[in-house]
């Protein structure tokens, strides 16, 4: 009984200890940007609660940058990245799941080669080849979304999972759909689909936070500020507030209630433990 | 009918393929090919040089500390990474209170933007920021976590883990459930302390989940970049300059396309390497093979 205690005890601590380091940058970044104009933030030793808590650097910095903007570009980016992917991997993972074609195993390894390929390593040429097809926000607006959401439309990762979810599916149920006298297409989206609904579930939620946090790619083809998305434009209020780090604070802070409600809000996605394989980092 | 019937599985692939074409096969070919142009004399009129560029990367002894330093930035991060969140996961799985909490925060950094969570350390990291203030308590020296080149490349490894722990936790814990409840009865009735359960039961039972685990954080951590780029920009002289950042500043800093292709194709045989074990040794399974 002493025993388990102690036990217990201990695991709490560890715990709570990695839970506190877990969230201290943010609350050190929050308490930042609560502080005042007339508190040094830079004073030593450091000041953790706020003397004079203030919402100002928050009005400010939401007057003076357009992070709202941000958000709904991220946001677009994201949906349709998200409802692409939906769309793009069920569709190849249902052949390669359920029919024999030729050229088959060609088309699968083909795929999972794919998953070998860093972007990084490829960004340069993905970049020559997005200004070709004049996706870059130099030829509006529109073209600007579709060349950041063009390249992640579909990947390897998505239809391997999908391919998985469809495999899961007894046989029997198609060949009664064959026999109804239903036609692929009828099979694919009244019959299967709804039938991996946990899957592309899994395949959304991941997708999303994956889109939403990219920063690598935007930031290479973006070149105006009104398609900037939030982790492009966070990255800059560096360099526009370099003497003001209450704004650069307050603005970051401002920058993850979106992401936050999100998580929580679809918490059991991500801490079930069941779609580990979902997405890499 | 029976043609168009056939037809059917390529209707269904071609979307998801010209995506794939234009965006990973076609530019998977250009970077080879790239690769053996010089475009820095005129980035118009590119000359073929065959292995100039490779030549000349292996011999040039920034690009060889880029690829040291990137080595450096593995060995700091993954073994913490695979270690440390196994650990949490063994503590988390088992009847303790407040599971649900703890697990939700822990996993917290890996859903915010890795630009925020840079931000963030990078204001700890100040001069006279918080962390310095703590080492001080401590009665140790301040450190010049992002100035100094001996640390600037730690601190950066120390942003990594901050976000990847929670998501290898979650990794862990879910092979954790599938641990036979069995075993650990028998070692228990064995005679087995907590600790030595976990040596003879758990640990092998998950072994291809640590394995896996280390190749994929090798992986992200021979492609690290955005940290790097928000924090140091490869700085303070060169310390924290990984294949990546390289990479980025020749082709879009310095339009030298061929040398920045070169250096890409030689990331790629790294990753490769990584993939290809962990694609048909750890994970045949998810893939079907």
């Amino acid at each position: 009984m002493i025993k388990n205690f102690f036990k217990g005890f201990f695991a709490h601590i560890i715990l709570l200890t990695v839970c506190f380091l877990s969230l201290l940058p943010f609350l050190w970044l929050l308490s930042t940007a609560l502080k005042g104009a007339s508190e040094n933030i830079f004073q030593y030793p450091p000041v953790f609660f706020p003397q004079q808590p203030t919402l100002e650097n928050f009005s400010e910095v939401l007057r003076l940058v357009p992070i709202l903007k941000y958000v709904l570009n991220s946001f677009i980016v994201a949906f349709f990245t998200v409802v692409l992917n939906l769309i793009l991997s069920a569709m190849a993972a249902y052949p390669l799941a359920r029919m024999e074609f030729f050229g088959k195993k060609l088309v699968f390894f083909a795929i999972l080669a794919t998953i070998m390929v860093p972007f990084q390593a490829i960004m340069l040429p993905v970049y020559i080849i997005t200004l070709k097809l004049n996706l870059v926000d130099s030829f509006g607006i529109i073209p600007g979304y579709i060349g950041m959401i063009a390249p992640f439309a579909v990947n390897a990762f998505g239809i391997f999972l999908l391919r998985q979810a469809f495999l899961t599916i007894p046989k029997e149920l198609e060949e009664s759909a064959v026999v109804d006298g239903c036609n692929s297409w009828q099979i694919f989206f009244k019959i299967l689909l709804p039938m991996i609904k946990p899957s592309l579930a899994v395949l959304a939620i991941f997708t999303f936070i994956g889109s939403w946090g990219e920063f690598l790619w935007p930031s290479i083809v973006l070149t105006k500020e009104t398609l900037f998305t939030l982790p492009v434009g966070i990255n800059n209020l560096q360099g526009a507030f370099s003497a003001n780090y209450r704004l650069v604070a307050a603005g970051s802070m401002v920058s993850i209630i979106p992401i936050m409600i999100f998580f929580v809000s679809l918490q059991k996605y991500f801490i079930s433990g069941q779609n580990e394989g979902a997405v890499k980092g | 009918m029976s043609f168009i019937l056939r037809l059917t599985p390529y209707f269904f692939l071609i979307p998801a393929f010209i995506i794939l074409a234009v965006f990973f096969f076609i530019p998977f070919f250009q970077t080879l090919h790239l690769s053996f142009f010089d475009y820095s004399k005129d980035i118009y009129n590119p000359q073929l040089v065959n292995w100039a560029n490779y030549i000349y990367l292996i011999k040039n002894p920034q690009f060889i500390k880029t690829i040291l330093n990137t080595f450096y930035f593995l060995v700091l991060c993954v073994p913490f990474l695979v270690v440390f969140p196994l650990f949490l996961a063994v503590v988390l799985n088992s009847k303790i209170r407040f599971k649900t909490i703890y697990k939700l925060i822990i996993y917290l950094p890996v859903v915010v933007s890795i630009v925020v969570v840079a931000i963030a350390f990078k204001w700890l990291y100040a001069p006279e920021g918080l962390l310095n203030y703590f080492f001080n308590i401590f009665g140790l020296p301040s450190i010049g976590w992002l100035s100094d080149p001996k640390f600037a490349m730690i601190s950066v490894a120390l942003v990594t883990i901050f976000k990847g722990v929670g998501y290898y936790m979650m990794i862990y814990l879910s092979a954790l459930m599938s641990v036979p409840k069995e075993l650990y009865e028998a070692a228990e009735v064995d005679g087995a302390s907590e600790w030595q359960k976990h040596i003879s039961v758990t640990i092998p039972h998950i072994m291809p989940v640590i394995a896996l685990v280390s190749t994929i954080s090798s992986i992200s951590a021979l492609k690290v970049f955005v940290e790097i780029y928000v924090m140091t920009r490869g700085g303070p002289l060169d310390s924290t300059k990984t294949i990546v950042y390289y990479i980025y500043e020749k082709a879009f800093e310095n339009l030298d396309l061929g040398l920045a292709s070169a250096a890409s194709v030689i990331l790629l045989i790294v990753v490769m390497a990584f993939s290809l074990i962990n694609i048909f040794v750890f994970e045949r399974k998810k893939y079907g093979l």
